[in-house]
């Protein structure tokens, strides 16, 4: 196993040329399968209760990055998304908001204006996504058009057919270079670890997005199947606690796509919690990409405080 | 709140229903002993008085006998395989309809936390009755024989640590090869085995077929010193077993016995690093450590000693300590006072020998039988917590630079019951197992059973296995 506790010289090292940064990669830790599995179904059983729930469920709402992300998106759709966005609940002003509102580029004007004062982010999917298949000056203008429109946060993809062929030098240049697009944009590197499939893939995809620069590592595009999932994201956040154990710097996690309950949310927490520690259970270090389980984590919610499950046509379908 | 804290979870305790005081189950009836003073179970946790269980003299293990060897000679042993499994899948379902009650109840008479008596304990001994039940009818192709015969009685007696999973492992494979059995459990946690005796009333199991008959061990020494016995089966301490061989020495009896280890939990430089500790902190940490194949002693390379303690550390600190009925509990109480005492004297001694203790911050419960979850570095094969069975939470780690060197130091130890071994080499895994002179071993986990597979030890950790089709050859006379 690699030593990783040798700092940010070393790291910055590692960087220099293609070969160093190949085989830091190839030279980190292994994950055992079925050991990650079994830890991530452990955490998995822990019971959050009473107040540790309450806490838990406006934590997990004001983690969302609420998404809309289709063909058939229109600025009206946008709009009534943002809506939800700064009043979840129309029945309780105390539901707290969510952290962003994630779109299209060419929507990121129109969420841009609909949230303004509200403290709410606009982040905007770039780089050619969800395939990312296309030339690095083509992603390089998607981010700046979304930059451009007013976006907070960008979350690129990675070109995971260069990271399945072993063209590391080429993934980090790319994420490199749309860091430097994105200028003071949030940046999140979406892994889609779908389609990396081991667990030793994601590590490696992990360490790569943070040696390029990322904000945040971001599992899926939710677009393939699987999407996220707790083992993934137990890797990516051990990956994170690693990182922040070497550079004393903190990236941030976020799984998307597939959490459509509180319960799992509550999951991801859980393993926040026990595995990155304390300091990542804040919006700025995790996030939930997510639509459907912003109204069970509401409806939840009421349940706890009222005792009673209102209806589902209590809450809002945008 | 600022920080995520887990409010209380505790599973509900109205679902058992512990009556004040038990009688020995005898012959399909719960019966008063004859010769025996009553004695107290106690909840480990807070020293709670359960419930009084009558102790069995003598007299009353030669009824209990006597009664077995009736229903061996004019039901059990008569019946077809095919009738015994009705009754053993029978038990092995109502093992499941019952099984949020049994693990309460486990927790409750034993302190380990309802997690692992819900998720591991309860599910296991179901499995193993359902597993067992599948034999029964195809005994002729165990490979032991052409026409395998039961023994007859069985005495069996079983330790504190996983109270109702071992008595599935001595009773399951004991009722599938046509056995009929007294079981003694063990004094401080009596309340499942007398649960499995209801059980056993509510599956119509003829009536002497299952004994129970409660008490320490004067009671456990009257049923495998017994002439009637044709079978002794034990697990727990090397010392005891010893004397049980003993005592059996020179009898028509056949023994196993599955007794203490000392296992060495080998972590290579490619390890997958953070599974490893998780496989760390479960070889040790599962049920307090009081798990005779525990991982109790640490053998790292030295190339990662720093990186490994270091995360293992780490981990430690989130390990929660406290209520065994807490659905989030990791690690509950110690058995017992006496139990608590013996883990007391051996870390003591551990730090007059000049290793090093280390313990997470933990607040422990005021009353009942705690230990921190500790581990000792600077430890050498010489120091007594490195060789010693402590049976708690008590890790003690060691070093070692190259794959012969830690064969060695693993191997040098009077037991032999388990080990395991972390490496992303598979050859070096293959080559690892034939060297190590344990009766199982784990690679890239630990602490992993089913009861398809063979367990038990070598050398001073015994004789004979249990579990899978080996675990049938104990209990067939061939």
């Amino acid at each position: 196993m690699t030593t990783l506790d040798s700092g940010v010289d070393s790291l910055a090292d590692v960087t220099s040329s293609e070969d160093r940064l190949r085989r830091f990669l190839l030279g980190l830790p292994g994950v055992d399968q079925v050991g990650a599995e079994a830890r991530a179904a452990t955490l998995g059983t822990r019971s959050i209760k009473t107040t540790a729930k309450a806490y838990a469920l406006d934590l997990a709402i004001s983690m969302i990055d609420l998404t809309t992300l289709e063909g058939q998106d229109t600025p009206g759709k946008v709009r009534a998304l943002c809506a939800k966005a700064k009043r979840p609940d129309p029945a309780d002003p105390t539901a707290p908001q969510v952290a962003a509102v994630c779109v299209y580029p060419d929507l990121v004007a129109t969420a841009k204006h609909e949230l303004k004062g509200s403290g709410i982010n606009v982040a905007s999917v770039a780089t050619a996504f969800p395939s990312g298949r296309s030339s690095l000056a083509i992603k390089v203008q998607d981010t700046k058009d979304a930059v451009a429109a007013g976006a907070d946060e960008v979350d690129m993809v990675i070109d995971r057919g260069a990271f399945l062929s072993g063209r590391y030098g080429l993934v980090f240049d790319e994420i490199t270079a749309i860091r430097e697009a994105a200028g003071d944009a949030h940046l999140k590197v979406i892994l889609e670890t779908g389609e990396l499939v081991t667990y030793d893939n994601v590590r490696r995809a992990s360490w790569l997005a943070m040696l390029a620069g990322a904000d945040f590592i971001k599992t899926s595009t939710g677009k393939v199947s699987p999407a996220a999932t707790l083992p993934v994201t137990l890797v990516m956040l051990e990956a994170v606690r690693d990182y922040h154990e070497a550079t004393g710097l903190r990236i941030g996690v976020k799984p998307a796509g597939g959490i459509r309950t509180a319960k799992d949310a509550i999951k991801y927490l859980v393993t926040v919690n026990e595995t990155a520690g304390p300091d990542w259970l804040d919006p700025e270090l995790f996030r939930f990409g997510a639509s459907s389980l912003l109204n069970d984590l509401l409806m939840q919610r009421t349940k706890l405080a009222t005792g009673h499950y209102p209806g589902p046509d209590y809450f809002t379908l945008d | 709140m600022s920080r995520f804290e887990y409010a209380p979870a505790p599973e509900s305790r109205a679902i058992v229903d512990i009556k004040s005081s038990y009688g020995l189950f005898i012959n399909g009836q719960f019966t008063d002993a004859t010769d025996g003073k009553p004695f107290k179970t106690v909840s480990p946790a807070s020293e709670e008085v359960l419930a009084e269980v009558s102790e069995a003299g003598p007299a009353d293990v030669d009824k209990a006998v006597r009664a077995a060897r009736k229903a061996f000679e004019k039901v059990w042993g008569p019946m077809s395989g095919k009738d015994r499994a009705k009754y053993l899948f029978r038990i092995a379902r109502l093992i499941q309809e019952r099984s949020r009650e049994l693990a309460v109840l486990e927790s409750l008479d034993n302190g380990k936390p309802i997690r692992e008596s819900r998720d591991v304990d309860i599910p296991l001994v179901a499995a193993h009755f359902f597993y067992y039940a599948g034999w029964a009818d195809k005994l002729e192709y165990a490979g032991v024989g052409d026409d395998p015969q039961p023994w007859g009685v069985a005495g069996q007696v079983i330790p504190w640590n996983f109270p109702m999973l071992m008595l599935a492992w001595k009773i399951a494979p004991a009722l599938a090869a046509g056995n009929t059995v007294v079981l003694k459990p063990a004094e401080t946690t009596p309340l499942t085995a007398l649960a499995f005796a209801e059980i056993c009333q509510q599956a119509d199991l003829p009536p002497g077929v299952v004994n129970i008959v409660t008490g320490a061990g004067r009671t456990g020494q009257a049923l495998v010193e017994h002439p009637d016995v044709d079978k002794v089966a034990f697990t727990g301490s090397t010392e005891v077993g010893r004397a049980i061989a003993k005592s059996v020495a020179g009898t028509h009896k056949a023994v196993t016995l599955e007794l203490g280890g000392k296992a060495a939990n080998i972590v290579f430089e490619d390890a997958p690093i953070d599974q490893t500790i998780e496989g760390i902190v479960n070889g040790i940490f599962f049920n307090q450590g009081h798990v005779c194949c525990a991982g109790s002693r640490l053998l790292v390379q030295e190339s990662v000693y720093d990186e490994v303690l270091a995360r293992l550390k780490r981990r430690m600190g989130t390990l929660r300590v406290g209520d065994p009925l807490d659905k989030n509990t990791d690690i509950g109480a110690i058995n017992s006072a006496a139990q608590l005492a013996k883990i007391r004297e051996l870390s003591q001694i551990g730090e007059d020998e000049g290793a090093e203790r280390w313990s997470p911050e933990c607040e422990l419960p005021a009353n009942g039988y705690w230990f921190p979850p500790t581990v000792f570095t600077g430890v050498s094969q010489a120091h007594r917590i490195a060789r010693e069975e402590i049976f708690g939470p008590v890790l003690s780690v060691l070093t070692f630079r190259t794959p012969q060197e830690a064969v060695e130091k693993a191997n040098n130890t009077p037991f032999g019951l388990s080990a395991g071994i972390w490496t992303d080499k598979g050859s070096r895994i293959l080559w690892m197992a034939n060297q190590l002179r344990a009766g199982v071993v784990w690679a890239n986990t630990f602490n992993r059973f089913d009861p398809t597979s063979p367990f038990g030890g070598y050398k001073e950790s015994g004789y004979g296995r249990e579990g899978g089709r080996h675990g049938l050859e104990a209990y067939l006379a061939h």
